[in-house]
């Protein structure tokens, strides 16, 4: 009975774990054949023969291409804005303390808890009540894509920073370093591999919102509404072109900046 | 803003800097989040009959709530049904992968946790769109299913709740994994290893000794997996049909056709549930642990 329960907890439990991991795959499989394929009709999103054609003209679907910038612009917009303002918030909740420090916890805390669809709701709600209803577009995707980036980034970077030994700092002013030089040439670098990843996780959530855009959009097609727009009508294959590239930067970013890390480790 | 971030590292003698950094991001915060919730709650209470061209009236109309609750019960609950099973599918299928990363993985730890991240590189909408192609009529899984009689001969996955429930669990298991993950990987191997000792079986020291100290992982994940699940609207879009709706697409279409005051007070009763459900967590786990 006992070595039963060994077995099952050596193996089948690592079984388990790799199918499930492997699941995980299986629609992102799906997304790379798909980016090389051409379907038996513009109408049908099936398998029909292989085709290079997809890669070669990603731009060929109307919309998709700019849609692609627009979604670059307000990407690149709200991770400076959020990875700003969400670094200044991690600082000052992990360095200080005072009093409503637990309702700040907390007011950061909500919009990662609220679902997107009331995060959406409220906003478009705020939007038409002041007027603005009218001029939806790039701004608010932008203004909405900020504030629920920010808790993202102050997670991320608090983290980073409760992980710090903060005796480095003090030795660093114990050997004569002022206030500015300690934060800049210790406390900096230290946080910083944190204030990356926040910034980078940031741009990723932007990059794919689909239900908070959806609300603030108005005319303004990011590509996530432009595929939801699709899925209405025809989807053309090209959409799998982007999700594939986009998966393998993303994976080549996060392995490069592995091995920085390793290389970096045994140097040290 | 840059004045700001050259002060933190000498905290408490300071005359509160807190303040100057924690501001600009409050103010944000409370522009864009906090205001709004409150126009929410506002617009709720707006007069019905009211319109985008004509204006809305605040009337302090409760009877909203009651109306738009009586008349999409069912998505509502559809919604949270729908919800509960992909949190519990995504438990079943994320504990023994968070596990097998915590204990089984060794130096292959680091590249199964990007493993588990990757799929969030492809963009949401067309990893979903992929499982219209998976749970097709003419697909792989629906032939399977009808050969071994899981389905009947004209049956179908796509346009089902069984669909619907299959996409949420797909595309927030992560969510489950990596809180997961994260509390098993804390605690210390010798207190399963003194289980052993003290004769429990395997089966025994995970349940008396692992679980019990991975339950603050499991409540985080089943929070982060049910709170995006419920207020969804994509899964059901693309992988059912009308009969799937959920309190998400109800909301989302309510906006569209400019209903704010129902859509309005629907959100704000979803938003209730979340903050309560919340509110029990912060009482077990407190303000600090917050994620």
């Amino acid at each position: 009975m006992v070595r039963l329960g060994r077995w099952i907890s050596g193996h089948l439990v690592l079984t388990a774990g790799l199918a499930v991991l492997t699941y995980m795959f299986v629609p992102i499989i799906i997304v790379v054949l798909m980016s090389f394929n051409k379907p038996p009709s513009r109408a049908l999103y099936t398998f029909g023969e292989p085709t290079l054609a997809n890669w070669l003209k990603p731009c060929e679907p109307e919309g998709l291409c700019s849609s692609l910038i627009t979604s670059v612009q307000i990407g690149l917009l709200a991770t400076v804005a959020a990875t700003a303002l969400g670094t200044l918030m991690a600082f000052g909740l992990v360095r200080h303390r005072f009093r409503g420090r637990p309702v700040a916890n907390v007011v950061i805390f909500l919009p990662m808890a609220s679902p997107e669809v009331v995060l959406g709701a409220s906003l478009l709600a705020l939007f038409v009540a002041v007027g603005f209803g009218g001029v939806l577009g790039f701004w608010t995707i932008l203004v909405a894509h900020i504030m629920f980036c920010l808790s993202f980034v102050v997670v991320t970077v608090r983290a980073r920073l409760q992980g710090m030994d903060s005796r480095l700092e003090q030795a660093a002013m114990d050997l004569y370093a002022t206030e500015s030089q300690a934060f800049w040439k210790v406390t900096f670098p230290l946080v910083f591999p944190g204030i990356l990843s926040a910034a980078l996780l940031a741009f990723a959530l932007s990059f794919d919102a689909v239900i908070i855009t959806n609300f603030n959009s108005g005319q303004t097609t990011t590509f996530p509404m432009y595929v939801w727009g699709a899925a209405q009508r025809d989807i053309p294959m090209q959409i799998n072109v982007v999700g594939t590239a986009m998966f393998a930067l993303a994976v080549a970013a996060v392995l490069g900046g592995e091995m920085l890390r390793r290389r970096r480790e045994r140097v040290q | 803003m840059s004045s700001a971030t050259s002060a933190p590292s000498m905290p408490r003698r300071r005359l509160s800097p807190a303040w100057l950094l924690l501001l600009p991001g409050a103010l944000w915060l409370a522009a864009f989040f906090l205001v709004p919730l409150v126009q929410l709650v506002a617009t709720s209470l707006y007069d019905p009959t009211g319109s985008e061209e004509l204006g809305y009236a605040m009337t302090w109309e409760f009877g909203n709530y009651v109306d738009s609750l009586a008349f999409y019960a069912e998505p509502f609950l559809r919604g949270f049904a729908y919800a509960a099973i992909a949190t519990l599918l995504c438990l079943v299928l994320g504990y023994p992968l968070a596990y097998t990363m915590a204990f089984k993985a060794g130096r292959w730890k680091n590249l199964m946790l990007i493993l588990v991240i990757a799929p969030f590189f492809t963009s949401f909408l067309v990893r979903t769109l992929a499982w219209k192609l998976i749970l097709a009529d003419n697909g792989f899984v629906v032939g399977v299913g009808r050969t071994l009689g899981l389905l009947a001969d004209d049956g179908r996955l796509l346009a089902t709740g069984i669909a619907v429930v299959a996409g949420l669990t797909y595309n927030f298991l992560p969510f489950m994994v990596l809180p997961l993950y994260v509390s098993l990987e804390k605690i210390d191997h010798r207190l399963i290893e003194a289980a052993g000792d003290l004769y429990a079986s395997p089966l025994q020291g995970f349940r008396r000794v692992t679980l019990p100290l991975s339950m603050p992982g499991v409540v985080a994940g089943t929070l982060l997996t049910f709170i995006p699940s419920a207020g969804d609207f994509i899964n059901s879009r693309l992988l059912g049909d009308t009969t799937t709706q959920m309190i998400g697409n109800v909301i989302e279409s309510r906006f569209k056709v400019g209903d704010y005051p129902a859509a309005a007070a629907l959100s704000v009763t979803l938003m209730a549930f979340i903050v309560a459900m919340v509110a029990v967590y912060i009482r077990r786990a407190g303000t600090e642990e917050l994620l």
